[in-house]
């Protein structure tokens, strides 16, 4: 310990710094363990207990209830393709657009990255674009969570930043073994930006994953909503049905709508929290790369 | 040699420097590069500058069976009728408020969690509190909702529970107006200040431990090297930031928003985003809600650009 650790002021500061940062961590985590506590636990407790976060009797009714339709499923499914697919469209504009400006010497590089810094300060907001979704008839089509965000300009400057540190000699080396200009960025550039583009694949992802506001401007049709949009109709709107009483064994007891609603939150938060670590041992360095210039 | 032009830097001998491949050479050497450069190049055009070609339509009265082009031009109609709209008020208020709030209650709250955290000697406790906080960011904003229903709901709610056991009344805070923005704020502190600390640690981890030591023999407490090294360190993440933030003064989150709205807090709650899509696409008012939506962008354009001015003057370097 450094010598400014000594005083009894500083012991002091030191203790209750602790004690604050842990309650700041607990406030992070707690939420979630109350509400997968809540998904298992019965009615009575539901009632009888305020807050906890150990259920007394675990039940899987309430998970049951929500599976016995389609509805959670089929909005499952939706989210599903779109984070995959998506997230391929996303990797595949960014990537190769991201090459394409990474070349030095390449005619009309500065007038399209001027353009696309531009579009980061003014753009032409919800209407006008709505508009355009809807003139490329793609409302109530997957494709309209999919296209309109395909890159972000953030992601790209990183990414063309990234390529163009990668030393000239290589691809030259390359290229003296006959590499075309697409096999050079097969074989040697793409293979060697793995940490970088696993950094965004997981970033699109969980940004497609978490998209609400997309499937609300463009998807009316109640078979084509992702899981966000379900939620907010069972959780917020109380409107749609999670499951069905009448497809349940007649013995079955509904369970409570409090442990229904926690269990839908539970079921759309998992995911996240699956790739949470793989997230983790990569945005660190995703974020620093953001504040190098280039 | 054409190597040395690529990498900028001057040529050697002026012999060389007449060598460089006509532009004809250039595009037919590098036709695969524009292959590449294409979709990128079309999604840029149609979904970012097509739309800003579409913001016209606030001058126009866009009718969707005329179409765009045959659109009759009103001029600034739409802006006068939503400035004479009570409305205006409405939404200029609750935005600046959630906004003002947010710049007092949120913004700082990253900082000092980064200043705390810098403090803590314990690599491994740094490390577990750092993996706990930032969670909560990527958790989707209808889960962040959700939760919030959850807990505030009337109909079972612990917090409400609770009030009962204690205080024998419920507290309608979904539906309350008084409600709605310390909800808003503590959404936005759980969900971003954790990540938000990211940022400053890492222009913390650029200071040299020296300079601590240093400080420690010259006699300084904590305090004062928190106030003469640490923040000094980040002094200019937080001016760029503020920048930043000063453009968005008029968004405030349209997700966020629209999930917590609803007809019995709408008073506190309706803000220019929700009003665009309140107007645009639930309604239809396609020239009037783009002319809203244009009046906020251009807010945000002046109030980046305004800051920035401020900041150099105070001797920042600015974000331009």
């Amino acid at each position: 310990m450094s010598k400014r650790n000594r005083s009894i002021a500083g012991t002091i500061f030191d203790a209750a710094n602790i004690i604050f940062l842990t309650a700041c961590a607990l406030a992070a985590v707690l939420p979630f363990v109350y509400v997968v506590a809540g998904s298992f636990a019965s009615d009575a407790e539901l009632t009888s207990r305020a807050v906890f976060f150990i259920p007394e009797s675990l039940t899987l009714d309430a998970y049951k209830f929500i599976f016995s339709t389609d509805t959670i499923m089929q909005s499952i499914g939706v989210s599903v393709y779109v984070t995959v697919i998506g997230t391929a469209v996303n990797l595949f504009f960014t990537v190769t657009m991201a090459y394409a400006l990474a070349r030095r010497g390449l005619w009309g590089r500065n007038f399209v990255l001027n353009l696309v810094i531009f579009s980061m300060l003014f753009g032409g907001g919800m209407i006008p674009t709505y508009l355009v979704v809807r003139g490329l008839h793609l409302l109530d089509s997957l494709w309209s969570l999919m296209l309109p965000g395909a890159i972000s300009a953030f992601n790209l400057i990183i990414v063309k930043n990234f390529f163009q540190e990668i030393p000239k000699e290589i691809e030259d080396a390359g290229r003296i073994d006959g590499c075309t200009e697409l096999g050079l960025l097969g074989r040697i550039v793409l293979p060697l930006s793995m940490p970088v583009l696993a950094t965004f694949t997981l970033f699109y992802a969980v940004g497609h994953w978490n998209d609400f506001f997309g499937a609300l401007l463009y998807i009316n049709d109640p078979q084509k909503w992702p899981l966000q949009v379900m939620l907010r109709q069972i959780v917020l709107l109380s409107q749609a049905a999670a499951g069905d009483m009448n497809s349940m064994d007649p013995s079955f007891v509904a369970p409570p709508d409090q442990s229904i609603k926690m269990a839908v939150i539970v079921v759309g938060t998992i995911p996240i929290l699956c790739v949470y670590p793989f997230l983790q041992k990569h945005f660190a360095k995703g974020v620093l790369l953001g504040s190098v210039k280039g | 040699m054409k190597q040395a032009i690529e990498r900028g830097k001057p040529p050697q001998a002026a012999g060389e420097a007449a060598y460089r491949p006509s532009l004809a050479i250039r595009l037919r050497r590098d036709k695969w590069l524009y292959l590449l450069l294409l979709p990128g190049l079309l999604y840029f055009a149609l979904f970012k500058y097509v739309p800003m070609w579409g913001i016209l339509l606030a001058f126009k009265n866009y009718q969707p069976f005329t179409g765009f082009w045959k659109s009759e031009w009103v001029g600034l109609e739409h802006f006068r009728l939503f400035f004479a709209n009570p409305e205006f008020f409405l939404l200029l208020q609750n935005t600046l408020i959630l906004s003002f709030l947010n710049l007092v209650f949120f913004f700082p709250a990253p900082i000092v969690l980064a200043l705390l955290l810098n403090e803590v000697r314990r690599a491994l406790f740094k490390r577990v509190v750092q993996t706990m906080i930032y969670i909560p960011h990527f958790i989707s904003m209808v889960i962040v909702a959700s939760l919030t229903y959850v807990f505030l709901t009337t109909e079972g709610g612990p917090v409400n529970e609770l009030l009962l056991q204690h205080t024998g009344e419920k507290i309608a805070f979904l539906s309350d107006p008084d409600w709605f923005r310390p909800i808003i704020l503590l959404q936005t502190i759980w969900k971003e200040c954790g990540w938000g600390t990211i940022i400053f640690l890492a222009a913390l981890s650029a200071v040299d431990v020296e300079q601590y030591e240093a400080a420690t023999i010259d006699g300084a407490n904590r305090w004062k090297q928190i106030w003469h090294i640490t923040l000094p360190a980040i002094r200019s993440t937080i001016v760029i930031l503020l920048i930043l933030r000063m453009g968005s003064v008029l968004d405030n989150g349209f997700e966020q928003i629209y999930l917590m709205l609803n007809p019995l807090n709408r008073s506190a709650a309706e803000v220019f985003d929700t009003y665009v899509y309140a107007m645009g696409i639930t309604q239809g008012a396609f020239s009037y809600s783009t002319a809203v939506g244009l009046f906020k962008s251009v807010v945000g354009i002046i109030l980046v650009l305004g800051t920035n001015w401020l900041a150099k003057k105070f001797g920042e370097s600015g974000l331009y």
